[in-house]
This record gives structure tokens, C-alpha cells and sequence, in this order.
């Protein structure tokens, strides 16, 4: 009865609903990757131009500094986000009154809409009605103004998305410590090893797989941030905030350049693919496989 | 573990969730103050509270409309993705298909692409390409439900995984033994079992849908346009209106919020994406 037909006519449904509506858009904007296209100039026939568009890509000045702050975005959220969530996971594993709803208050952020959490953030930096910057001049007579200032405007996104996601770390985190042996740990208690060399030898070893699969969605979620961060700075000042999402979307939509914006993102799908795919393979799929 | 104060975790939590609570605190002010007091200097705590903007969101028609149209398409999604999510999970669990496991990478990569160029080639299909006879897709609940798999199935595929991977494989084929079909097999046997994994998924992607904004605000005119992008026509207009737009967006929080507090201790056990526990 395990026949490979009823394996394949259960998977069939998701291979054809993923090939419609993902893959067929994906030939679409390698088709029109090849072309100078824009539809709402003066001339808007698609035009071929080879790999024109690719030769751009690579010695675009604003494509390449959109790709470095937004792998340092990446970086500093991502970071922040591991070492935050883990120490607040740490922190539920312990019992003591109201966890139930200090885990539910803690959670809230992570069912808000990407565009509403950018909204608040603006409403709350926006120099002549936000909070922070009159609270930050009243008290430390620090000048916020994100605005202007390239730093404070990288800044505010990193704790936006670390305000955001942060739950979604620690409810993994908290997943995977609940699920760990309690042996381990009492034998190296009574071999005398101290916190830290418990946290290294065995915490970390044994919750390794969850942190990287945290990693894994973060990272390629993070990479793919647009609304909250368009709501937030629209990529500014400058391009201090134009990750790359931010990068295409202004590409793509106020600049209509669809042949160009549809290079950068095969070539930025295709980074993330390849960098998720090494991350995939080294560090989950093994676990995986000698587990099945 | 340890077993210290019991108090100082509480006050430890309480300062984390002042934190946590005062952007949405903050929402919730601006909320609540008439358009005039939005440009004098803030302050902190709440004067007098003003309804106005709730009022004139709940007597919207169109916008109790796209509430209607956030409801149905978020959870006609999270239904599909879950379900479908079920099926190709327990085939990548329990069969052995070849090239399995580059299919399971592969649907991942659904999610990975970035959103604002695909905007276009699905704006295409869903109104010139996807369509039978005078049936199309296009600004109908149908398509956003479609279209939403793209990115809600992977992440189904992604969580379930390791749900069905732990319920163990003797256990349907001991059902098999005994002479069951493989219907009943996943629906008496594997389903139930998995009903936590399940659960949880259908929460995310749910939360997922509900919080579109940037394919819901391209592909759909006003048939099928949802609560979130109802947002965004209060930021062009005339200036932005920040305190209808801040009511909205209160509005948006409830339903996820009530689901969510609901079912908030399951989320634990089922958030693995793809990590074998222990």
C-alpha cells in the first residue's frame, strides 16, 4: 500500500499551486531580466539586451552600498536578536507568578502587521509628534532626528526589527530548551562544572539544530524586509536604510525600471538561495536525514 | 531550574514588557487624540481620551468590507496552507520518493524571493493569464488565497516537517497491517496526532495573511482589498491621517490578538522549523 503514487498525488497539489503562482512569476522576471523594459516611459517596448542589465547590477554604486547596509542590518538585527531571545528563553524556563502572561505580553509584537509596526515606529520618531525624540532632548538633550542623521536612522530599523522578531527567537529557543534531556545537566553538576562551562559543553551543543533553524528563517526574512522599513525612513536618508527589498521596491515602483529592478532580484534571490542552501546543508539537513 | 527569588523574574518581566507594551501604548495614544492635538508636544501619559477616530472607523462601510475580506482570505489560506502543508509533508515523511529533500529545500525557496518585483508578472497572470471563460481571478478572495501560497505554504511545509517526522512511522504501518486504507491511516491515525504541529501552522500562517500589505495593496482594486491596505489610504490623501490610521490599525490587532492569547501555550511545542528537538 506504500505506493510512490500516493506519495506523489499528495505532494502534487503543493508542486502545482507553488509552480503557478511561484515559479511561473519567476520565469516571468528572468524573461524580463533580459530587457530594458520600462512601461511608462516615452518608449515603453521591452527591448532585449542581453546581460546588460547583469553588467549593471555588479558595478552599480547605489546596488552595492544597498547590499552593505543591508548585510550590516542583517548582522546587527539577526545578533541582537539570537542573543536577546536566548537570555529571555532562559528566563521563561524558570517558574514564577503570571509567566503565562508575561509570555503572552512578550509575544504581541510578532502578531502585528510589518506595516503597522512601521507605522508605530514612525509615529513614535517622527521629530514634531513622536515621543522618543522629545523625551530623548528632555532628559539627555540627545538630538533624534532619523531623518537626518544616517546612524540614528540605521539604528532605529535595527531595534524596530529587533522589537519585532525577537519573540519569534525566543518562542523557538523556549521549544527547544523545554525539549532537552534533564541527565546532562545533573551529571556535569555533579562533576562540578560551573554556568559557563555547562552553557558551552552542553547548552549550546545540544540546542545548536533550533539555533540554527531560527538563524535560517530570520536571516532570509530579514533579507527580505520592505514594508516596515519604506514606512519607517522610505530608505532613507540618503540610501542609509535602503536594504535591498527597500532597493527593488524604489527600482521596481517610483523609478519603473522593471528589466533593471528584475536583474537585481534574480541576482539578490539567488544570493539568498545559495547562502541559505550552504547553511541547509551543512548544518540542518544531516540532523534531519539521520534522524528519518 | 534554579530556584531563587520568585519575585525578582516577575519584576525583571514586568520592565521587559513596558518595553515590549510601549509602541503599541503608543498607538493606542494617538488613537484616541482629535487631529489638531497630534502636533503639539507629546506627552506620555493619556489626558483625555477621544473616540472620534474609532467611530469614524466602525461607521466605514468600506472598511467593515475589507475586514470582511482580511477574515476570509486569511483564513481560507491558512486552511489551505495547512492542509495542503499536511498532504506533502506525510509524503515527504513516509514515502520514499526520490529527490525528496531537494523538493522540501525547493518550496522554501518560494519565500525567499523578494516581493516587490513579483508584483508584476502576478498582477499579469492573475488578470490576463489565470483566467476560464469570464471567470478570473484578479481582485477576487479566491486569487489572494492563491496567491498567499506562495509564501504561507513553505513556511506550513517548513513547520510541519517535524511534526510528522516525530510521530512514529510503526505506527501507521502497523494500521496498515491490520488491514486499514490509507485514508483511514491519515485521517484516524497520523492527523490526530499531529493536531498541535497542525494548529500551530494554522495560527502563523493565519497571522501571516491577516498582516499582507504589499501584494494585497498591488493585486486588489476593492473586491477582495484587505484591512491592511485600507491603511494606506489614509497616508496619500490629504496629508496623512494618523489618528484614523492608528484606529485601524488597532483594528487589525484584535482578531490576531484574540487567536493568538487563545492558543499561545500550543506555539511552543510546535516552532521548530525543521530542528529535531533534543
Amino acid at each position: 500500500m506504500h505506493s510512490k503514487t500516493l506519495g506523489w498525488a499528495l505532494l502534487a497539489p503543493t508542486l502545482i499551486l507553488l509552480f503557478f503562482f511561484g515559479v511561473v512569476p519567476f520565469i516571468y522576471v528572468l524573461f524580463v531580466s533580459f530587457h530594458q523594459w520600462n512601461p511608462f516611459a516615452v518608449n515603453p517596448d521591452m527591448i532585449f539586451n542581453w546581460a546588460e542589465n547583469y553588467r549593471r547590477v555588479v558595478f552599480d554604486a547605489q546596488f552595492l552600498a544597498s547590499f552593505g547596509v543591508t548585510i550590516a542590518f542583517v548582522f546587527f538585527a539577526v545578533v541582537s536578536e539570537l542573543i536577546i531571545g536566548y537570555a529571555l528563553a532562559q528566563a521563561f524556563m524558570r517558574d514564577f507568578p503570571g509567566k503565562a502572561f508575561f509570555r503572552t505580553i512578550h509575544t504581541l509584537p510578532l502578531i502585528m502587521a510589518p506595516i503597522i509596526v512601521g507605522s508605530i515606529w514612525k509615529l513614535m520618531t517622527t521629530p514634531s509628534i513622536g515621543i522618543l525624540p522629545n523625551i530623548l532632548d528632555d532628559w539627555l538633550g540627545y538630538n533624534l532626528n532619523i531623518g537626518q542623521s544616517a546612524l540614528q536612522a540605521f539604528t532605529v530599523t535595527v531595534i524596530m526589527d529587533i522589537w519585532h522578531w525577537t519573540p519569534l527567537v525566543t518562542l523557538s529557543l523556549i521549544a527547544a530548551l523545554v525539549s532537552l534531556p534533564p541527565d546532562p545537566f545533573e551529571q556535569a553538576q555533579i562533576d562540578g562544572a560551573n554556568k559557563r562551562q555547562i552553557f558551552w559543553h552542553i547548552t549550546l551543543p545540544m540546542i545548536r539544530p533550533a539555533i540554527i533553524a531560527t538563524v535560517f528563517i530570520r536571516l532570509m526574512d530579514a533579507l527580505r524586509t520592505v514594508d516596515e522599513v519604506l514606512m519607517l525612513t522610505g530608505g532613507g536618508p540618503g540610501s542609509a536604510t535602503r536594504y535591498l527589498g527597500v532597493h527593488i521596491f524604489k527600482e521596481v515602483f517610483p523609478r519603473t525600471n522593471y528589466g533593471y529592478g528584475s536583474a537585481i532580484s534574480v541576482v539578490v534571490l539567488y544570493l539568498t538561495i545559495v547562502a541559505c542552501w550552504l547553511l541547509y546543508v551543512s548544518l540542518i539537513a544531516p540532523r534531519n536525514t539521520r534522524k528519518g | 531550574m534554579r530556584k531563587g527569588n520568585r519575585w525578582l523574574p516577575v519584576l525583571f518581566w514586568t520592565l521587559i514588557s513596558f518595553l515590549t507594551l510601549f509602541p503599541i501604548y503608543w498607538l493606542f495614544v494617538i488613537s484616541v487624540k482629535p487631529a489638531v492635538e497630534l502636533f503639539s508636544t507629546p506627552s506620555v501619559i493619556l489626558s483625555d481620551v477621544y473616540w472620534q477616530n474609532y467611530l469614524d472607523v466602525l461607521g466605514d462601510r468600506t472598511l467593515r468590507g475589507y475586514m470582511i475580506n482580511s477574515l476570509v482570505i486569511s483564513t481560507g489560506n491558512a486552511v489551505l496552507c495547512t492542509l495542503l502543508g499536511f498532504m506533502a509533508c506525510y509524503a515527504l515523511s513516509r514515502f520514499d520518493l526520490p529527490g525528496k529533500e531537494s523538493i522540501f529545500f525547493w518550496t522554501i525557496t518560494n519565500r525567499m524571493a523578494p516581493p516587490a518585483v513579483f508584483l508584476l508578472p502576478l498582477f499579469l497572470l492573475l488578470t490576463q493569464v489565470y483566467r476560464i471563460g469570464d471567470f478570473s481571478l484578479a481582485d477576487t478572495r479566491t486569487g489572494m488565497i492563491l496567491v498567499y501560497c506562495t509564501f504561507n505554504l513553505p513556511f506550513a511545509i517548513w513547520t510541519l516537517r517535524p511534526t510528522l517526522d516525530g510521530i512514529p512511522k510503526e505506527l501507521d504501518e502497523a494500521a496498515y497491517v491490520d488491514g486499514a486504507s490509507a485514508w483511514k491511516v491519515i485521517s484516524e491515525v497520523v492527523f490526530p496526532l499531529a493536531r498541535p504541529g497542525l494548529a500551530v501552522t494554522l495560527i502563523l500562517t493565519w497571522v501571516f495573511a491577516w498582516n499582507e500589505y504589499l501584494l494585497a495593496a498591488t493585486l486588489t482594486n476593492f473586491n477582495a482589498r484587505t484591512l491592511t491596505t485600507g491603511l494606506s489610504e489614509y497616508v496619500t490623501t490629504t496629508g496623512t491621517e494618523w489618528g484614523i490610521m492608528a484606529a485601524i490599525s488597532v483594528f487589525t490587532l484584535i482578531p490576531a490578538l484574540i487567536i493568538f492569547s487563545l492558543v499561545q501555550r500550543h506555539i511552543v511545542t510546535g516552532l521548530t522549523f525543521g530542528a529535531v528537538k533534543g
